[in-house]
This record gives structure tokens, sequence and C-alpha cells, in this order.
């Protein structure tokens, strides 16, 4: 049964939508704002990095997407180390205040798959500071239930490598984590088109994080609405629960009265 | 050469000079940083943001501003 307000819980916090959208690789900020805004996504990923000093009148994030009415979820892009993650966690909590973190410890500058241990790691750590670490990661099983245990307040998983637009290779393994696990379930990364966000969704995926694909779409404000439907209809198609798979035909008309 | 009533500090990774005494507050300024928008670290340790008038700079100081950005 679908229940009458389907809100998205993380961390005892309630949003509507279940998209939640990158700010990189936009042409400007403008075009990024417009993108977030078309999209609905009510948290987006932010990056922490130097400001810089020798341009001064250069424009800010913040400037053009308002953190008290949308969410911030800093994260840790670019770094290979627990501790390079953590120092940067703790300096984007510094700026505003920010618990609910997104936690990505990358092993491997050409994959830019996971470094699975010290994410791990990290994740217990931070959780263990009072943050609310969501969790990039392999989309293995047993590790995602590693860190539920250790505190994670939602886990990760890679679809495909990041900015690959691959769409998702491992269906089962969504699907088994799901079987696992009791924090929310989103797939990060490798989400190339609309019906690669659907497919999440009907895997039981309780949100989708999508940055390149509407990004780097040749219209980027159209692909931001297509991702918010896209995830509407397939956390409505698995709500709703699919039909029977048949290996043979069988008629929508009936029978009864063929002339 | 470097004026007397000056020192070296690196912020953000680049070599700058200020006057001697001048505070953490006094360099935030400066730049016209906006105090709501960044975290500031003094040699790798994170400073509380209503303490910065009463940190003074000391040669050789690493300061560290950051904010956020565009990001996946």
């Amino acid at each position: 049964m679908i229940k009458k307000k389907d809100y998205f819980k993380i961390s005892n916090k309630k949003f509507n939508s279940r998209l939640i959208v990158g700010t990189g690789k936009y042409k400007n900020f403008s075009e990024c704002a417009n993108a977030v805004k078309a999209s609905g996504a009510e948290i987006v990923t932010v990056a922490v990095r130097r400001v810089n000093i020798t341009d001064k009148k250069k424009p800010l994030l913040m400037d053009y997407l308002d953190p008290k009415k949308i969410t911030y979820l800093p994260n840790t892009a670019g770094c290979f180390n627990s501790n390079d993650a953590l120092r940067t966690l703790r300096l984007a909590r510094e700026i505003g205040g920010w618990k609910l973190v997104k936690l990505e410890i990358l092993g491997d500058k050409k994959t830019l798959l996971p470094d699975m241990i010290e994410t791990l790691k990290s994740t217990e750590v931070l959780t263990k500071e009072g943050f609310k670490v969501m969790v990039y990661c392999n989309d293995d099983p047993l590790m995602a239930k590693k860190l539920e245990d250790v505190g994670a307040v939602a886990v990760m998983p890679l679809a495909a490598p990041i900015g690959s637009g691959l769409g998702i290779q491992n269906k089962i393994n969504l699907h088994i984590i799901k079987q696992k696990i009791k924090i929310p379930l989103l797939v990060d990364a490798g989400i190339g088109q609309a019906s690669d966000a659907t497919i999440a969704m009907e895997l039981g995926c309780d949100g989708v994080l999508v940055n390149t694909a509407i990004a780097k779409a040749r219209n980027p404000i159209e692909m931001a609405k297509a991702m918010k439907f896209s995830v509407i209809a397939g956390r409505k198609s698995y709500l709703s629960g699919r039909m029977k798979m048949n290996l043979f035909g069988n008629a929508s008309s009936p029978k009864k009265g063929i002339i | 050469m470097l004026k007397k009533n000056k020192i070296k500090i690196k912020l953000n990774g680049r070599e700058i000079s200020v006057n001697k005494g001048t505070n953490l507050g006094n360099l935030i300024n400066k730049f016209k940083f906006p105090l709501s928008k960044i975290a500031i670290e003094k040699n790798n340790l994170i400073v509380e943001k209503k303490k910065i008038s009463k940190i003074l700079l000391r040669p050789n100081d690493k300061i560290e501003i950051v904010h956020f950005i565009g990001g996946g």
C-alpha cells in the first residue's frame, strides 16, 4: 500500500524529494542554481576548497544557493585518505554547523573507486564526533552492513564509476544491500540518464544522487526535470509492486464474445 | 627585503607579508572574506571564528581559509 505522504527520511530529517544533486561541473553558478531548482532537490552536495585570495570578486556558491533554503551536504571529494577527509569535514562543520555530511574517500585516481578500509575507519570516527555520515561506497552488501554497524546514516553505493554515466552495472548487489540494511540506500555515481535513476528507485533504493548526468547534459535544466520525474516514477513503481513476470503471452482483451 | 615592521605568513599556500601585530580578524577583514561563509585553520588547527580578533599572527604561521564550492 502506498502511504499518503512518502517522506524521505535521513537522520530523522524529512524531505519530499528523493533526488540529491551535485553542484559541480556546471558552466557557472547561475546554471547550477537553475538546474537545482528544476530538479526539485532539497539536498545538494558541495565541496570544500580554499577561497580565492587573488580574485576577491569571484562569485560564491552560497550567493546562488541559499543554505537556509536548501540543505548543503558537504562532501570530501578529492580526498584519498582518512586524515584529509576528517580535516575537510571538520572545516565544513565550522563554516556553518553542518553535521550531515557525505564521506567519499577515493582509492584510485583513474577509476575513482572508493577506498573502503579508509572509508569504514572514517565513518566510525566521524560518527563518534557527532557527524551524520552518508557514505559513498562500493556496491558490496557486506561492507554496506558494516558501515551501518559503525553508525552511517545512509549508504551510497556507486552504480558505476563517478562521472562515467555508465548506468547501473550490478542490480543484484543493490537489491541485496536493500535487504541487508535498515538505513537509507542511495545510488551515488554512475547515473547517465533519467531511466537509470528510475531503475535504481525500482530496485528499492531510497534515493539517487546525480551530478554529471545533469551538469553535462546538452540541456542541463531539462535533464534536471527529467531526473526529478524519473525518481518519482521509479519510487511509485516500486511502492506499487510490479506485476508477476510470465514466460508466455497473456492477452489483455477477454476471449469471450470474439466474433 | 622584509621591512622591520612586517612578518611573513602563508595564506592558502601563498606567502604574504603583513604588519607585525596583525591579528587573524584583521587579515579576514583585509581580504573581505564573509565570515559566515568560511572556515579558518591556523597551523593545521581549526580556529573558532568568534576568537579571530584575539589571535595574533606570528612569523611563518600557516593560515588556510576555505569555503563551499560546487562539487558532486
